[in-house]
């Protein structure tokens, strides 16, 4: 099994005919994923690559049965694009785009939260979700990874690369990957994808990829010690950052003593999880964990 | 963007926030100036972004214009850090405000709660001082609100506040009344906080936002055009403001070895690594996704520009980044550029294959390959020592 897209996943790319979107979505499609429908408003009708575009959401997935949107529209018109397909009945929902203003996540998130429906938005500012072998929506390049038994989930894109990249050579698969986005106001937090992985029987080890700034990694660490019943292996990138300056991540900027590396560490080590001090190390000690 | 205090308040006042009567001054006589104009006694503010100017020198009350002069002059020569000693800077402004007399010193902010991804408003009675040492020492005098962004400030919400963060009496009704414009503020000029430290209430019974620690949310930029006119006040380093220009995301820090990667977790990880293996990182770049050749050899140039650095590491995973590009982009800035120092590339990912052949076929004394991401680091920090590689 695996957690998020699988082989049941049926995409619909949101600024499909877009150079970011096409481009993308031709590789999740070349990967093995389903791709069934794009949405560019105005472009209703029309071909793209094979792949039939629709003006709503809406309708693309009353003629395609699409179940999963990917999210590669400006940032102007993102936070729009997601409640498009969360009112049009989607369950998950991943969204690419990176500069989308805090304040139009935040009244997203909650007007998600108010919904009946339990809906699982990835992004933004993510590289998306990969289950190796099922399904790959986003911009994670496929070669890297491969089927296995480990659940990865990271606030960066590129330190997905090189932690799969790192496992991979130790010969250690994974379940599914997923980047959840370094913006201050995350579709899904660590805690979020944590349950799922907990809740898939074929992940056996999580890898949790976290980065100054905020809390989310020591909350993740005091959900983890209560309801986690397997390993979980940290990594937090950051350590020698200067505080109050913001790199590249919104979230990734310390103030006072919240949100340093220390405290992270220290909050993964009192309740007796493992801290990597880099990428290679993480490997190790997910391989040392599981011989 | 962090504000300055007094670009802040020219924002709050927009919002019927009340505030003290100020000028902004840039030199001593501007400073007297606006000490004669405002009337008595004023008080003269450095504006910096540090905390505990006060404890610095930053701030002093005074009572006439030769005073104002001196006390403007004394802050322009002052070195301001933070509380480790860092980020060292001086004032290039003076916030010169008519002083009055203070009877009660609160807290209040707004801001955006990552914990709950709902707005949290925060009130209390012991304003100040260090609102995080309130929290742990009297937590009693602290009312915290969570507002859904959905619903917005209610009523009831300033009515908590203000009973739970124990105000006065006296100061209740102007407290409650200025706490809406103060949301206000926060929602219409796109914030992730604004500090109010402290909100006072003045001899003759007036509620009034005597500091202001506004920071603004960069995404939104685009809607709010005058963004870029409150960044033109910030004193960016030369290098930061021409990589800006190239569309590159550069920060400058005090080492020698020059730091290039893609993705901001990566070049973290990067700094990391290099520390580790003893050396100290000249700056933080990411080149961001997608970096062609172009941009490749633009931040090749700009980080050699920096005299302090000794080495420079190239990190690179392709995702859409590829690698072949960025290889390309090297090989034009070793042929472009007189280098004086050794570059230690390490390439994985999309095309990685491509872009290392590549550099095997254009040797150059000062290009240096790794295999891997520790071992390029090792490599960057004993050439920035003056070790073989």
């Amino acid at each position: 099994m695996a957690v998020i897209v699988t082989e049941e996943t049926k995409l619909l790319v949101q600024g499909l005919t877009g150079s970011e979107g096409s481009f993308h979505a031709g590789r999740n499609k070349d990967y093995g994923t389903k791709l069934v429908a794009g949405v560019t408003p105005g472009k209703g009708g029309t071909d793209h690559n094979g792949t039939p575009v629709f003006d709503t959401v809406a309708q693309a997935i009353e003629e395609t049965g699409a179940n999963t949107s990917m999210v590669m529209v400006p940032a102007r018109f993102a936070a729009d694009a997601i409640l498009e397909s969360f009112d049009a009945g989607l369950d998950t929902i991943i969204a690419i785009t990176e500069h989308v203003p805090a304040m139009d996540m935040a009244k997203v998130v909650n007007y998600l939260r108010h919904g009946a429906r339990d809906v699982t938005l990835i992004g933004p500012n993510c590289p998306g979700v990969i289950s190796p072998g099922k399904a790959n929506v986003g911009i994670i390049p496929g070669e890297l990874a491969s089927p296995g038994p480990v659940g990865l989930v990271s606030r960066s894109g590129t330190l997905v690369y090189q932690i799969v990249h790192e496992l991979t050579q130790l010969g250690i698969g994974q379940t599914t990957c997923v980047g959840i986005g370094g913006d201050p106001v995350p579709g899904s937090d660590f805690i979020d994808i944590l349950k799922r992985f907990e809740a898939d029987p074929d992940t056996e080890l999580v890898v949790l990829v976290g980065e100054i700034g905020g809390d989310a990694e020591e909350r993740a660490a005091a959900w983890a010690k209560e309801n986690l019943t397997k390993p979980l292996v940290g990594y937090f990138a950051g350590r020698v950052a200067p505080p109050g300056k913001r790199m590249g991540h919104a979230g990734a900027i310390v103030s006072g003593s919240k949100g340093t590396w220390q405290a992270k560490a220290d909050a993964f080590k009192s309740n007796g999880f493992e801290v990597a001090k880099n990428p290679t190390e993480v490997a190790e000690i997910v391989k040392r964990l599981r011989s | 963007m962090d504000l300055f205090e007094y670009q802040g308040k020219e924002l709050l006042r927009k919002f019927e926030v009340p505030v003290p009567e100020g000028r902004v001054a840039s030199t001593p006589e501007e400073a007297a100036e606006a000490a004669r104009f405002l009337g008595e006694k004023v008080v003269v503010k450095a504006q910096v972004q540090v905390g505990g100017r006060g404890k610095q020198g930053g701030v002093k009350v005074v009572s006439s214009p030769e005073e104002a002069q001196k006390a403007a002059a004394d802050i322009f020569g002052i070195t301001f850090t933070d509380q480790e000693g860092r980020g060292a800077q001086k004032a290039k402004r003076v916030l010169v405000e008519r002083a009055g007399e203070l009877t009660h010193e609160y807290y209040c902010s707004f801001l955006l709660d990552r914990t709950t991804r709902r707005y949290l408003a925060i009130l209390s009675s012991e304003g100040g001082m260090d609102i995080e040492k309130v929290n742990e020492e009297h937590p009693e005098l602290i009312a915290k609100v969570q507002i859904d962004p959905l619903l917005g400030f209610s009523d009831f919400h300033a009515r908590e506040l203000v009973f739970g963060g124990n105000i006065d009496v006296e100061a209740r009704k102007e407290t409650i009344a200025i706490l809406p414009k103060l949301y206000r503020a926060f929602v219409e000029l796109d914030a992730s906080q604004i500090e109010i430290n402290p909100l006072v209430m003045t001899g003759d019974g007036k509620v009034m936002a005597l500091d202001a620690k506004v920071i603004l949310d960069d995404s939104a930029a685009y809607r709010h055009p005058f963004f870029d006119e409150l960044r033109s006040a910030h004193d960016i380093p030369e290098q930061e403001k021409k990589a800006k220009s190239l569309g590159l995301n550069l920060i400058k820090l005090d080492g020698d070895v020059g730091i290039i990667g893609n993705g901001a977790g990566l070049v973290m990880s990067t700094l990391d690594v290099v520390t580790d293996a003893g050396g100290s990182p000249a700056n933080f770049l990411d080149v961001g996704g997608g970096a062609n050749a172009e941009i490749l050899s633009n931040s090749l140039q700009l980080i050699m520009e920096n005299p302090e650095v000794k080495s420079v590491l190239i990190n690179i995973f392709g995702g859409i980044t590829r690698c072949d590009l960025v290889a390309e982009g090297i090989i034009d800035a070793l042929a472009r550029l007189d280098v004086k120092v050794p570059i230690v590339v390490r390439l994985d990912g999309t095309n990685a294959e491509q872009g290392r052949k590549m550099l095997a076929d254009a040797p150059h004394p000062m290009l240096e390959t790794a295999e891997t991401m520790l071992g390029a680091a090792k490599t960057a920090v004993d050439l920035a020592h003056g070790k073989k590689g």
